[in-house]
This record gives C-alpha cells, sequence and structure tokens, in this order.
C-alpha cells in the first residue's frame, strides 16, 4: 500500500504539472484568439479544431411543415456553400436539425438531445413560437447561445430574463406597425378588419396595428385557432361589419382559407397579409390545392394578385439584387429540387448571418464570445434594415418595405421603413444604403 | 410469496436503473424517464386490453388529464410534488370511472369508437379557454430537484429515478392485482362475458374498475412525461399518442407487463435512433423526417408477422426449447427423498409435477 503510494505520488505530480502547462498553452491560445494565426482549439462545446456543431429543431413533418420545411435545408445550403469555401476560420459547419414536428414536447425531446447528448455549440434559428418557448429557458438555464429564433415574437428580445436568446426576423409588433402606417396613410377613414391566429404571433402583430390605425376604424377582430380550419365565421363576421380592408395575422394556410372563404362569401376586401403568410409561391400552391380538394379549380396568381404585405428580405423578383443572385446561385448548386421561394431566401440569410457572428465571435469562441459578438451588433447583411442587437436588446430586424403581389413575386412599393416596438416612436424611412452582398459569398 | 418475489424483482431492477441513470448521460437519463413514463401507461392499457378485454384509443386523453391537473396544481395551487402526483392520478381515476361506466355498455368497435372520440375531442378542449390551459403554447411545469440531494444533481437523473420508482411501484402493484382474484375476474369476463356472468361476476362493474385502474395510470403517466418534459400543451396528447400506446402494448405483447416494458423502448427509442442514422447518412430532410414514422411501422409489421404475440411471446417461445434443453442438467441436483412413497403427496387431481412447474413457469413469463 505504503510503497505503490510512494510510486504513485510523482506520476500524480507531474500528471498535474503536464495538465496545467497544457491548459497555460489552452489559455494564452484563447487570448489571443483574435489574431490569424492561432491555433485552432477545442474551445467550447460543439466546437474543435475541424468542426462547429450547431443543432436546430424544425417541423419536418406536421401541420407547419409545408413550406417551412425547406428553411433548414436552405441554411444548409448555405453552410456547404461556406464549408466549401473555407469554413469559418477553418471549421466546418455541421448543421444537425431534428424534426419537433411543431409539436412543443416533441420540440423539448429534441433540443435536450442536441444539448445533452450531441454537446452543440449553439441552438440555430430554431422555428416557432410555441415550441421555441418550450426550449428557451432550458437553453438559458444551460447558457446554450440561442441564435435567431424563427419567429418574430417580441419575447425573443428579453436580455434580463433569456440573455442568451436573440431573435432575427422584423419582429411582428415592429411589422404591425408598418403595416398600420401604411392603412392609415392610403385607407384613411376606411373600415378596417384583424383576422389574426389567437397567439403570440397574431396578439403581437395586433398590438403594433392597433399602435397606428385609429381604434375607431377597426370595426371587426376575429382570432383562429390553428388547429380548427373552419374559419367560415369569422369571415362572415368580417364581411358583415363591412370592412374595406382585412389586416391578416396568419400563417399561409390561413392566409388561403380566408381568401377562399371570402370569395365563398363574395367578400372583396383588400388584403393587408403579414410576411409570414404571405410568401406568393407558397401561397399560391396552397390555395390551388385547397380548390382541388373542394373541387374547383383557381389560379393562385390570380388570387394572390394585389395582396399587401411587407418585406424585410430583399424581393425574389428583384433579378438585379446582389443578395438574390448569390442565394439563387448557391439554392442552385445546392438544393436544386427545391423552389427558390422565400422560405429558402430566409434560410439561407439567417445562416449568413449566423456566419457574421461566428467570424465576429473569434478564432477560437467560447459560447459566452458568440453572446457578446451578438450583443456588440453585426452588420447588416441582406436585410433591408439595419439590426437592433445590443447588450440591451436581442430584438433583430428594425424594418421592412411594404410590397404589393403582382403576377406572383412581390414589388417593392416605397421606402424601407423603420421602427421600435416602443408605442410612441415613429415609423420613418429608412435613409441608409443596403450593402450588397460581397463577391466572395462569404461575410 | 408472490408478492415478496414481485417486490424483489423489483428492487433488483430498481438497482439495475439507478446504476444505469448515473452512469450514462444526461439525455439517456431523460430517455429513461420518458421511457418510465410510458411504461406506467402502456401496463396501465395492456392490462385493460389484454385482461378485461376492453380496447381504448383514448389512453392519450386521459394522460394529458393528468398532466393538465398536475400542472395546475402546480402553477396556482403550488402543491407539493407528492400530492400533485397522487391527486392528478385520483383526478385521471375519477375520469376513467366516467368514461368507464359509458364503456361498459359498449363493445368491440363501437367501445374503440367511443374513446377514439375522447382522443380527438379532449385536446382541443385545452384550446377552449387560453388563459387557463394556455392554448397551443401550454403551461410550464417546474419541479426542481428536491433539496436533499444537493444543488449540483443533474436534473434529469433525478427525472429518471422519480418516474422510475413511479414505474416500478405500479408493475408491482399491477402483478400483484392481475393474480389476485379481480385480475382472475377481469381475465374470466374477458375471454366469455356470459360465462363469467353465470359463474356470477358483476361483468358491468369490473369493466368499469378495469378503466378506471387503467386511466389512474395513465394520468399518472401523463404527470410524470409533463415533470420530465418541462411542458404540457395539447400536442403532445394528440391521437398519434393514444395509437402509440395502444402499438406498445401490441408490440410488447399484450396483457405482459413485462411486454409494455419492451413496448414503450420500442416507442422512445427507435424513432431516436432511426433519426441519427438517417441524419447521420446525409438524407434529405423531408425523408429523415418521415423514417422514423416509417421505421416504426417496419417494426410493427415484423414483430406482428414473426411473434403474433408480441416481443415478450416471442422470448417466451425462444425461451422454451431452451429451458428444455437445460431442465436435464437441473434435475441432477438431488431432491429431498419422501418417507414412503418417493413421491411428494398429491391428491389424485394434481397433475404430474414436471409438467405443472413448466406450465406455472410459462404462464408467469408469458402473461402478468
Amino acid at each position: 500500500m505504503n510503497r505503490s503510494h510512494r510510486v504513485g505520488l510523482p506520476a500524480v505530480a507531474a500528471a498535474a504539472a503536464v495538465t496545467l502547462v497544457l491548459s497555460a498553452c489552452g489559455s494564452s491560445g484563447g487570448s489571443s484568439s483574435g489574431g490569424s494565426s492561432a491555433a485552432l482549439t477545442a474551445s467550447a462545446p460543439g466546437i474543435t479544431a475541424t468542426t462547429i456543431t450547431i443543432g436546430s429543431h424544425q417541423p419536418l413533418t406536421g401541420v407547419a411543415a409545408p413550406g417551412y420545411d425547406e428553411i433548414a435545408p436552405a441554411s444548409n445550403a448555405y453552410f456547404d456553400y461556406v464549408n466549401a469555401h473555407g469554413g469559418v476560420d477553418g471549421r466546418k459547419i455541421v448543421y444537425k436539425y431534428l424534426n419537433d414536428q411543431y409539436n412543443p414536447t416533441d420540440t423539448v425531446s429534441v433540443v435536450k438531445q442536441l444539448v445533452l447528448q450531441d454537446n452543440v455549440y449553439a441552438i440555430f434559428d430554431g422555428l416557432g413560437t410555441p415550441t421555441h418557448l418550450a426550449v428557451a429557458p432550458f437553453l438559458n438555464s444551460e447558457k446554450v447561445p440561442d441564435v435567431f429564433v424563427a419567429s418574430g415574437c417580441e419575447c425573443w428580445d428579453a436580455p434580463s430574463t433569456l440573455p442568451e436568446t436573440f431573435g432575427w426576423q422584423l419582429d411582428y409588433v415592429r411589422e404591425g406597425k408598418i403595416l398600420g402606417t401604411y392603412i392609415k396613410q392610403h385607407f384613411a377613414g376606411q373600415k378596417v378588419g384583424y383576422f389574426y391566429q389567437d397567439d403570440e404571433f397574431g396578439k403581437d402583430g395586433v398590438k403594433g396595428l392597433d399602435m397606428e390605425i385609429p381604434k375607431a376604424d377597426v370595426v371587426s377582430r376575429q382570432s383562429y385557432d390553428p388547429t380548427n380550419i373552419n374559419v367560415g365565421p369569422q369571415v362572415a363576421a368580417l364581411k358583415a361589419s363591412g370592412a374595406k380592408v382585412v389586416v391578416s395575422f396568419t400563417v399561409p394556410a390561413f392566409t388561403a382559407l380566408l381568401k377562399l372563404n371570402s370569395l365563398k362569401l363574395a367578400f372583396n376586401p383588400t388584403y393587408v397579409v403579414s410576411d409570414v403568410g404571405a410568401d406568393p409561391i407558397t401561397l399560391a400552391g396552397l390555395l390551388e390545392a385547397y380548390a382541388k380538394q373542394g373541387g374547383a379549380k383557381v389560379s393562385g396568381n390570380a388570387l394572390t394578385q394585389g395582396i399587401i404585405t411587407d418585406g424585410y428580405l430583399p424581393t425574389l423578383g428583384e433579378a438585379g439584387n446582389s443578395w438574390i443572385t448569390l442565394f439563387k446561385k448557391i439554392h442552385d448548386k445546392y438544393i436544386p429540387k427545391l423552389p427558390f421561394d422565400g422560405n429558402v431566401l430566409f434560410g439561407e440569410a439567417v445562416a449568413y448571418t449566423f456566419v457574421q457572428a461566428m467570424l465576429k465571435a473569434g478564432r477560437n469562441p467560447t459560447r459566452e464570445d458568440l453572446v457578446k459578438a451578438i450583443e456588440g451588433g453585426l452588420p447588416q447583411g441582406p436585410a433591408v434594415a439595419p439590426y437592433a442587437y445590443s447588450a440591451t436588446g436581442h430584438s433583430g430586424m428594425t424594418g421592412a418595405y411594404i410590397g404589393v403581389i403582382k403576377n406572383g413575386v412581390i414589388v417593392q412599393q416605397g421606402p424601407v421603413l423603420t421602427t421600435t416596438t416602443s408605442p410612441t416612436s415613429p415609423v420613418a424611412s429608412y435613409t441608409g444604403s443596403a450593402p450588397a452582398a460581397p463577391a466572395s459569398g462569404m461575410p | 410469496m408472490t408478492l415478496l418475489r414481485h417486490l424483489a424483482a423489483a428492487v433488483v431492477l430498481g438497482v439495475v436503473l439507478v446504476l444505469l441513470t448515473i452512469g450514462l448521460n444526461p439525455f439517456r437519463d431523460y430517455q429513461i424517464a420518458e421511457i418510465a413514463c410510458y411504461v406506467i401507461a402502456v401496463a396501465g392499457l395492456t392490462a385493460l386490453v389484454g385482461l378485461s378485454g376492453q380496447i381504448s384509443l383514448g389512453h392519450g386523453a386521459f394522460m394529458a388529464i393528468g398532466a393538465y391537473s398536475a400542472a395546475l396544481l402546480l402553477l396556482h395551487l403550488r402543491w407539493p410534488l407528492a400530492a400533485v402526483l397522487v391527486a392528478s392520478t385520483v383526478i385521471t381515476a375519477a375520469s376513467g370511472a366516467v368514461v368507464g361506466v359509458a364503456a361498459a355498455r359498449l363493445r368491440g368497435p363501437y367501445l374503440a369508437g367511443a374513446t377514439l372520440l375522447l382522443a380527438v375531442a379532449l385536446p382541443s378542449l385545452a384550446l377552449s379557454d387560453n388563459n387557463l390551459f394556455g392554448g397551443d403554447q401550454g403551461l410550464s411545469v417546474v419541479a426542481a430537484t428536491p433539496g436533499f440531494l444537493g444543488p449540483s444533481f443533474p436534473l434529469t437523473r433525478w427525472q429518471a429515478w422519480l418516474a422510475c420508482l413511479c414505474a416500478l411501484i405500479i408493475l408491482v402493484l399491477l402483478a400483484n392485482l392481475a393474480r389476485s382474484r379481480v385480475g382472475r375476474s377481469w381475465r374470466a369476463a374477458g375471454d366469455n362475458e356470459v360465462a363469467a356472468a353465470l359463474a356470477g361476476l358483476n361483468v358491468a362493474r369490473l369493466r368499469v374498475l378495469a378503466f378506471v385502474v387503467s386511466a389512474a395510470c395513465a394520468g399518472l403517466a401523463g404527470t410524470l412525461l409533463a415533470l420530465t418534459t418541462s411542458i404540457v400543451s395539447p400536442g403532445a396528447y394528440s391521437l398519434t399518442l393514444s395509437v402509440a400506446l395502444l402499438t406498445g402494448a401490441v408490440l410488447g405483447g399484450l396483457g405482459s407487463l413485462a411486454g409494455a416494458v419492451w413496448g414503450s423502448l420500442v416507442l422512445v427509442l427507435v424513432p431516436t435512433y432511426v433519426q441519427d442514422v438517417a441524419t447521420s447518412h446525409g438524407l434529405s430532410s423531408s425523408a429523415g423526417g418521415n423514417i422514423p414514422v416509417a421505421a416504426y411501422g417496419v417494426v410493427l409489421v415484423v414483430v406482428m408477422l414473426l411473434f403474433p404475440e408480441g416481443i415478450q411471446g416471442g422470448l417466451v417461445r425462444l425461451y422454451r426449447p431452451l429451458a428444455r434443453l437445460v431442465r436435464p442438467l437441473a434435475a441432477r441436483v438431488p431432491r429431498p427423498r419422501w418417507r414412503g412413497a418417493a413421491r411428494p403427496p398429491a391428491g389424485p387431481l394434481s397433475p404430474a409435477p414436471q409438467p405443472h412447474a413448466s406450465a406455472s413457469e410459462h404462464q408467469e413469463e408469458g402473461s402478468i
């Protein structure tokens, strides 16, 4: 016993010394993380010398899957492009997205798997408000960066309670204000009806609309539950109220149902639809499919004609736009089987923002470095207006343009408008110019 | 004797589980907790379907009742955990009694239809009052690790312990219930209602009781699942869950508690494993998303083709020839000699000892 102790001690001491030296090397590598020559180390969970592993929860099957199931493959296509062009500081991005079927309980399971078993560096672009709300507290308690949630809920902007969570797309309150201002200016004094999803998405949107549209003009407020596709009664109520403008904060399926039910009742108002539910390609497909189920044949593009919406990324129809050119090129190379629509554009653009943030986080970033990097602000990239990221604000984009659907594409009307989520701040034209996409396609 | 044997088995299994949860990573602990929840629900369902011969496509709804009761009690009344577990189980048992009374009048497909209605309608009820039930988003269920385990004790391990403890208790209780007078009466009523009634059994009461017991299990399972996932939302208790539970019971072997364990293992592990394989082979996302569902179907078809009595039935069938091989060896062990006739005293009706032993062994393995 004694002898083995005596023999053992020097070995232990030597091991300790080696560990100390190694950890000293590690920390010196970390402190010079800004330098381009520092060796790549496994600086955080999910980061090795050669890879960055990130995870996400996405609706790949189920009710929310049509359209939204293209987002993660599109992000992955952009990461493939980055990996093929040297990666992020030499590391390749490994993007592991799991199917949660848009069911919050499944979201909990897959996110626990990603964090506790797969040891991802960050959760990126987790899709959906109810789904992501189920895991945001867990991610924050585990101190896992929870970046660029694919939902415009105002709830991601809570640095004191959710310090790891960041929004990305234009939040629904800002969007409501921008749409509301347009209605106030272009349809002054006309009767307005609301049609919105009865959850955080719809309610945040209505909150923004109410900040701008005079109370007296709003003649009807109808909500729907996304699990009940019978919206006939709500549409009838909108018609009965005499609304000339219907603003809808709906997902694509319910925009289509609103439109078809209105047709049936010969109700023909001007539609103003949130960006979420107004992608012309997705919408046209849904309209045609639903009409077919009902035994009718309609032209999707004819029915979407004239819908007013907004956009926070360049419009797909703008052929000369450098971002559209870049993302179309990547789409054609890596995911040619998917349609090049708003969802694909979204997925590629948010992936671009993630690479921007990773590059800013340093050569050997910890999880905290990524959070700090985003809080320090990110360059605008493909968005049409700047981001609002700061230490006290975790919401993403600040503005959008108004667009009208013409022949299946969104056509921009007027300038980009920016605002904040405060009821008193005005909606103003953005005077800065949007940056062009880098020729290399890398941030 | 039976009680002791079941208790001993539970203790051994418990020790193994504790060692497993300590040895495995936190996500595996989470999965163990999930499996334990399913074991409780499937065991309750297998008792209902396999013993009393009633079918239920509505057990997901009972889980929802338990889960929502627990969430509301925790959120608004801040009851201690143990009280919440008992209360939500009792509430679900009561709702099971109501459904059971209706169910006792229905047979076969009509009963399936009625319980199907429950599975479809109840989750929508949760959307009726957004302030109370939280709508699609649901309610969050917060249960921290108890203080005596220390501040750094992993939450998922505690959840696994809690769920496994409850599962073992339920398994022991059900195993004893199945071997009691009640269990025998259930089997009698399930096999032939008329014969059971002629033998003096109150079939209607037995059927309601089976529903109560089974619903109580589902309620407890729902409560534990809510605690494990820390959320209760309508999406989790869809018809798919009810069908999955029944699938688990059938896969494992109807009427077998061991089968309930096999079935739950398949329900939880197969989808995760298959998705892992699918993503690591770089399948396209829509294929990757659908493959777990397909794999599930394939497992079901294969098991039903190879072992119509479920996994447990198949294991028993494999085990029997093995046992026959082993028995001659065991027979060499010297046995106590009886004075006079070299045989234990046996009545004229008792069968020969050897076949009897093997028959009862089969019984123990194959059914509850």
